[in-house]
């Protein structure tokens, strides 16, 4: 089975705190170096059958309608090669 | 023969009986919508009640918003049913498009519950009839996704068109855009907002006030005279 990833992170003008939070605690860590960290999700989807341009256009559609609120969040498909 | 409106129970509903309640103080008639009915049963106004619907799961009302009964209501709302989203039910509002914008996780990361002011900015709406414009109210605030977002040009164009219709007042208790409490779409039949009115309307119980029973005796008012 093939697996496509939808990675959906909120707009990069949209305040992200969980980041930010996340981002402060790393120096307290010993992390150093770290300017800037956005949270975001990580879908994979199993496939089945090929991953065919019309399966891609399917899942644009599943990630525009449902994955993401594209009002406050972008997103990105990718197909993962097989290992 | 009074108003009937239906309060949704989606799984993971919390609000579905002090909401039913409150339309009840108020002299409608609260009819209760199964989430998996498309039928609404003859309502005359709905409301989407707060809680954790599908445990804010993917993002909050994101799920909800798919189901059967909303398919119903999306369609309803455009032709002009009343529509009033508390809470968990303004973020199922945002996430069907009824209304601009989306909700974020509060820029403290708390969750907040507490009595807040708010500022009636349109006394217009289905909703809001019986207060008057610029009075101030304090109702119950409980939630964690309550920072409301939009773009800058939706917010000039909500400004505008007058369509903020709540505003918090005293400190901004989760980051949300303008202050925003509560909007409503271009026809005013469909509003939505963070705070809890249906927890204030009865002085026995909650903060005291009553402040929230405003929200009931207008859908009423508006649906009796209709």
């Amino acid at each position: 089975m093939a697996r496509v990833v939808v990675d959906v992170m909120l707009k990069p003008e949209i305040l992200d705190p969980q980041g930010q939070a996340v981002q402060r605690a790393l120096p307290r860590l010993g992390f150093d170096g770290i300017a800037d960290v956005r949270q975001g999700k990580r879908f994979e989807l199993e496939v089945e059958g090929p991953v065919d341009d019309a399966a891609l256009v399917r899942i644009r559609e599943m990630a525009e309608t449902f994955l993401a609120n594209t009002v406050i969040e972008d997103f990105a498909v990718r197909v993962e090669e097989k290992q | 023969m009074t108003a009937r409106v239906g309060i949704v129970t989606f799984p993971g509903t919390l609000d579905d009986r002090d909401s039913a309640r409150a339309v009840r103080v108020a002299g409608a008639e609260p009819v209760p919508l199964w989430h998996r009915d498309k039928d609404l049963h003859q309502v005359d106004a709905v409301i989407l009640p707060g809680g954790f619907s599908y445990g804010d799961y993917l993002r909050a009302g994101a799920i909800s918003r798919f189901s059967p009964v909303m398919e119903s209501i999306i369609t309803g709302a455009r032709d002009g049913l009343p529509v009033l989203g508390i809470c968990n039910g303004f973020q199922v509002l945002t996430e069907s498009h009824l209304l601009p914008g989306g909700m974020l996780r509060n820029n403290d990361l708390h969750f907040i519950c507490r009595e807040q002011k708010l500022r009636v900015e349109n006394a217009n709406t289905a909703w809001t009839a019986d207060y008057a414009a610029g009075q101030e109210i304090s109702i119950p605030l409980k939630n964690i996704d309550g920072r409301y977002t939009a773009d800058e040009h939706t917010l000039d164009e909500l400004e505008a068109e007058g369509r903020v219709v709540f505003r918090y007042l005293g400190s901004n208790p989760n980051g949300s855009l303008r202050d925003i409490a509560g909007i409503s779409n271009a026809a005013g039949n469909v509003v939505g907002l963070m705070p809890h009115p249906e927890h204030a309307v009865e002085s026995l119980i909650g903060t005291g006030r009553t402040d929230g029973l405003g929200f009931f005796t207008s859908i009423l008012k508006r649906l009796v005279n209709a």
